[in-house]
């Protein structure tokens, strides 16, 4: 499988990071390269093969439901751009 | 006093504790060296003078009363990837601008509250992606150690008068040092050549694909990934989850192995922190080799591969068989799928951690016209190109209709790259011997990698198949190629078979000796 540049574009917005036109020709040519290059797992006979889900069979930890931590706004906003109040600013996102 | 930068660990601990430096002498020697050496290595992104003198003072205090912590007085560098806190924390990327957490991540806290003294945060490729220490925003890190060209110079037969010396013609070498500037290796390339040039007396490094290994054999140091789980990520800036791993970078192998004893524990803030206690892994160092099985695996001979490297591997394979231990020819056969299957799961978890720079809650933010703008403008200008590749085809793996030939048929691979190593720990070997890389330190922008990432990318070729399978690995440096440059062994264990690395590499480590570069910086 190969990407064209619409292709590219689109993912470029999904993955919110702004492209040229510049840059969505190279990258257009490098993400090909890439997907060339894993290309070859279609070789390998999968059947029957469960996915990984985890490196080392163990049962996931669960924490007891208590409050641990908190009360420290000041802390979670401190690094930022643009905060009111202990609040994050955004642009606005609702008319 | 700069001699005081040359002790390892275990010896600069024997000497603290018996009161004949102080933890406040070896922190001006290191400070003094990082003064002199970063200008031109560019190892550390930030120093901290400041804390480092007052973290030795309170190191001197507790020597005073008898109350050492295990690397009390021991100044260390941390990538820049561990959160520290009030202390700048980018992993080195633009779009983290300003970052300094008001949180410590478990692996720093862990040697903090052993005794360590932190002398300041390490250069290392933008959000750990790279090999060669070169996608940093705060620009490469420099090797220490260059190429060296021998040559046999034919003796003149003179007669000098002042100096009195006599020469009857005939011929010596002579070594002359390459002016070259060379990678580190990354992404842990500052955590390396900072350990490689005496900067620090070890290091914290991470190790995702590569990281820690590839640049400790760059570099002549030793760099060991443990098992995954057994060093809490809690606090360390998230690149690939399923396969991050912290670790040291050290001089030796007795260093490394006392480093990792302080960086491991169980942590409940990260359910992937294994429960197990953390042996004293600096006790396997010494233990007898005899007997031990060691696979050398026939799928990591690849073409284009230096003969340097093969006839080192045959070196590392006669100085195991010396020492006792039992060689056998294993196969590994999905190896080869390691490195595509990483291509599409390291990016996809990258995608899906990276999101969280948006410019709203930490670091750069750049205005746009409306919410979305600013978030498509802050990405562009935060992340490098390295960066922004690999969350492309995370995107595009995950994305709909391309989830299944993609990720999960990776997913799938990777089951099978995992049931490999289970094949052959089941069938009695007990350790695995491979060359850490397929080539030494290669030449900052060198051409060949610029032009094709996937070039670059074969760099973690023996290394990858470690984190897939979520094994320990340790790096030990075994010789220098034709050029004087060192390369390493790789050593895969079983999991959290920590001990029988540190066991193995020591052996290896007494055979081929240790190394460091020429002082030309």
């Amino acid at each position: 499988m190969s990407v064209d540049l619409q292709t590219v574009k689109r993912v470029a917005h999904l993955a919110r990071i702004a492209v040229s036109e510049e840059d969505a020709e190279r990258m257009t040519g490098e993400l090909n390269a890439i997907l060339g290059f894993v290309e070859q797992l279609n070789e390998v006979d999968v059947t029957g093969v469960e996915p990984m889900t985890s490196v080392t069979p163990m049962e996931m930890k669960k924490r007891q439901d208590v409050v641990t931590d908190g009360n420290k706004p000041a802390d979670i906003v401190a690094n930022a751009p643009a905060t009111d109040e202990n609040f994050f600013l955004v642009p606005k996102v609702v008319e | 006093m700069s001699d005081l930068t040359h002790l390892t660990i275990s010896e600069a601990r024997a000497k603290l504790r018996g009161k004949e430096i102080s933890a406040a002498e070896i922190t001006e020697a290191y400070l003094a060296a990082i003064e002199r050496a970063n200008p031109v290595l560019n190892a550390y992104v930030t120093v901290t003078a400041d804390k480092a003198r007052d973290m030795a003072k309170n190191s001197d205090a507790k020597l005073a009363k008898g109350e050492a912590g295990a690397l009390e007085g021991v100044p260390l560098g941390i990538k820049d990837l561990f959160a520290t806190e009030g202390v700048h924390t980018q992993a080195c990327s633009h779009v983290l601008d300003g970052f300094k957490p008001r949180y410590e991540s478990t692996v720093t806290a862990n040697l903090w509250a052993d005794g360590a003294v932190m002398l300041g945060k390490l250069n290392m490729d933008e959000f750990a992606m790279g090999s060669s220490n070169e996608t940093s925003y705060y620009g490469p890190v420099i090797n220490p150690w260059r190429r060296s060209r021998v040559d046999t110079v034919v003796m003149p037969t003179t007669h000098q008068g002042d100096g009195g010396f006599v020469s009857a013609g005939g011929t010596r070498t002579q070594r002359t040092l390459d002016n070259a500037q060379l990678v580190p290796g990354g992404s842990s390339g500052g955590s390396a050549s900072s350990v490689a040039a005496f900067l620090c007396a070890g290091a914290t490094a991470t190790d995702t694909g590569g990281s820690i290994r590839q640049p400790a054999a760059f570099t002549g140091t030793v760099g060991i990934k443990p098992t995954y789980g057994r060093c809490s990520r809690w606090g360390i800036v998230a690149f690939a989850s399923s396969l991050d791993q912290a670790g040291p970078i050290a001089r030796d192998v007795r260093d490394a192995a006392i480093l990792l004893k302080s960086m491991a524990s169980v942590d409940p803030k990260d359910t992937t922190s294994v429960d197990r206690p953390v042996p004293d892994y600096e006790a396997a160092i010494g233990r007898p080799i005899k007997g031990m099985k060691v696979g050398i695996p026939k799928e990591y001979r690849v073409d284009g591969m230096p003969q340097d490297i093969e006839a080192l591997w045959q070196k590392g394979i006669a100085w195991l068989k010396d020492a006792g231990a039992e060689i056998v020819d294993i196969s590994l056969p999905h190896t080869k799928y390691a490195l595509p299957a990483y291509y599409i799961v390291a990016p996809a978890e990258a995608s899906s951690n990276l999101a969280r720079y948006d410019g709203v809650r930490y670091g750069l933010r750049v205005p746009g016209k409306d919410i979305i703008d600013m978030y498509e403008k802050t990405r562009a200008a935060g992340f490098g190109r390295e960066v922004k590749r690999r969350i492309m085809i995370g995107t595009y793996v995950l994305s709909a209709g391309y989830y299944d030939a993609y990720y999960l048929q990776a997913q799938k691979v990777r089951t099978l790259i995992k049931r490999d190593f289970e094949n052959v720990f089941a069938a009695g070997v007990d350790v695995i011997l491979t060359p850490a890389t397929p080539s030494a330190a290669f030449g900052i922008a060198d051409e060949d990698m610029a032009s094709d990432p996937v070039k670059m990318y074969l760099n973690d070729i023996f290394t990858v198949t470690v984190n897939m399978a979520g094994l320990p690995g340790i790096s030990v440096p075994a010789g220098l190629d034709g050029k004087g440059l060192p390369l390493g062994l790789q050593l895969i264990g079983r999991p959290f078979d920590e001990e029988t690395l540190f066991q193995t590499a020591n052996v290896i480590e007494q055979a081929a000796g240790k190394f460091q570069p020429e002082k030309w910086w």
